[in-house]
């Protein structure tokens, strides 16, 4: 197959960047996306150009790692009936002849650090904030010393499953994270171990998400429907619930 | 504001009852819970509650408009945007929002504050001629003829097609707004609620903009 891709270049986190058109040829079906871009960039260095700066890590969809906006969706996911991440999006999903245009997640929490690459860190402080619990040392507790109720341990491995990619942020109108600080906060706070730090781990982590210049929910939901993972929509109500008890139980 | 929507779409209603009615009403609003209240007192206080509410809510949303616009970068954020599965009515929001208010000063300048204003000339509501101000309820008591400046008002296309349009922009703000609201509040809890809560803004929607629009269409149409 023979394609025009129309990549997001910029030299770092300073240069102000722009769309440049490349023609690639020979792509295959069974090609992944991450693939395809690097058969490009195998082109671009024997034409001495400068390659197309990606992330990517596992390539089996389960790192978060990589992540670009194919067509106007993150993660190209509108494309396809399935639920992926960029490296488990494969060529078939495209026809010969087509253009497709790739950009980095765009947020200002979010800087470009080079073409396609962003620094999400901003992730990790917010993680930071309460995304843990604390654990006393010593052997490991009898399995069955804590039950859990089956369908909070459900629910909370749904919302454990995320990877932190950060599509929901560069899908929502409003450059919010609240689907990923609610994914952590229903994992969490669903589980006896997360019990003791409940409520200031919402209050922490909401407010790490403000400061870090996340937008605001307005419940659209274009989050969910790019989530790789299929992170709920209801967790962030499940998150503004326990932000609600959070802010009258925490002097 | 929402409650009040709907009480304001009920009183207006009364208007198919006919002119006795309808004045008999407008008249009722001013004199409820007296001599507990001066006259028109339950009617301010409903009016500062929502200017408040009002005011609260606009400062709310910009504040959150400007946040979330530095959140995306300002102006353009991709080349090439494509929208999943959001609704119509959540573009609506925000100029929505504003459209909104300015009909709704609008709307005060149309009936309100000429209500108020014993002594009124005609105007933009009236252009048709002078009418009767006053109205003589069956008991013998004296009110504003709130019915023929409604009526005066409503005989008039432009006119009703302002409404219209503005309860179409009321509506949407509506369908996306109470649905997203009672999200805000924790009560999405499943993919089913989620459903029901938007059929209940649908309904919401539904029952404003018809509710809202069987009067000024009746008067057009001459069947009031």
């Amino acid at each position: 197959m023979k394609m025009t891709l129309r990549i997001w270049r910029q030299k770092n986190s300073n240069a102000v960047g722009k769309l440049e058109s490349y023609v690639i040829d020979g792509v295959t079906q069974e090609m992944s996306f991450l693939e395809m871009l690097d058969v490009l960039n195998e082109d671009l260095t024997a034409k001495g150009i400068d390659p197309v700066a990606f992330d990517s890590d596992c390539r089996e969809g389960i790192c978060g790692m990589c992540g670009v906006v194919i067509n106007g969706v993150p993660h190209g996911r509108g494309e396809t009936t399935y639920q992926t991440t960029t490296c488990q999006l494969h060529m078939r999903e495209f026809r010969d002849g087509d253009t497709i245009t790739i950009e980095p997640w765009k947020a200002e929490p979010f800087p470009v650090l080079r073409d396609l690459v962003v620094d999400r860190s901003a992730f990790d402080r917010i993680i930071q904030a309460g995304g843990y619990i604390s654990a006393p040392t010593g052997t490991a507790p009898d399995a069955h010393a804590t039950p859990v109720n089956k369908a909070d341990a459900d629910i909370a491995f749904d919302n454990a499953v995320c990877i932190g990619c950060g599509a929901c942020v560069a899908a929502c109108p409003n450059g919010s994270a609240m689907l990923f600080t609610a994914a952590k906060v229903s994992h969490l706070g669903l589980l006896p171990q997360g019990q003791p730090e409940r409520w200031t781990r919402v209050l922490g982590m909401v407010d790490a998400h403000d400061d870090e210049g996340f937008g605001n929910c307005t419940n659209i939901g274009e989050c969910t429907a790019v989530c790789p993972k299929g992170i709920p929509l209801e967790s962030i109500s499940r998150l503004n619930r326990d932000l609600l008890t959070g802010l009258r139980k925490v002097k | 504001m929402v409650l009040y929507l709907l009480a304001h779409m009920y009183g207006n209603l009364k208007i198919i009852a006919g002119p006795e009615a309808f004045n008999h009403y407008a008249h009722y609003l001013r004199v409820i819970l007296e001599p507990l209240l001066p006259e028109s007192g339950l009617l301010w206080i409903i009016r500062v509650v929502l200017l408040v509410a009002v005011l609260i809510h606009i400062y709310c949303g910009m504040t959150l408009w400007a946040r979330d616009r530095k959140a995306v970068g300002g102006g353009t954020r991709y080349a090439v945007k494509k929208n999943v599965q959001r609704t119509g009515a959540s573009f609506t929001m925000r100029w929505g929002g504003i459209a909104i208010a300015l009909f709704v000063i609008f709307h005060l300048f149309n009936f309100t504050f000429k209500a108020g204003d014993r002594t009124q000339t005609p105007t933009i509501a009236n252009t048709a001629g002078n009418y009767d101000l006053m109205y003589r309820l069956s008991t013998g008591e004296m009110v504003p003829n709130a019915y023929q400046m409604v009526h005066n008002s409503f005989e008039q296309w432009w006119l009703v097609l302002i409404y219209f349009l503005a309860l179409i922009a009321v509506g949407l703000h509506l369908r996306h707004g109470v649905w997203s609201a009672f999200a805000t509040l924790g009560a999405n809890t499943s993919p089913n609620v989620r459903r029901n809560w938007n059929i209940v803004a649908w309904i919401v929607l539904l029952v404003i903009v018809v509710g809202f629009m069987v009067p000024p269409v009746a008067i057009l149409l001459g069947v009031i």
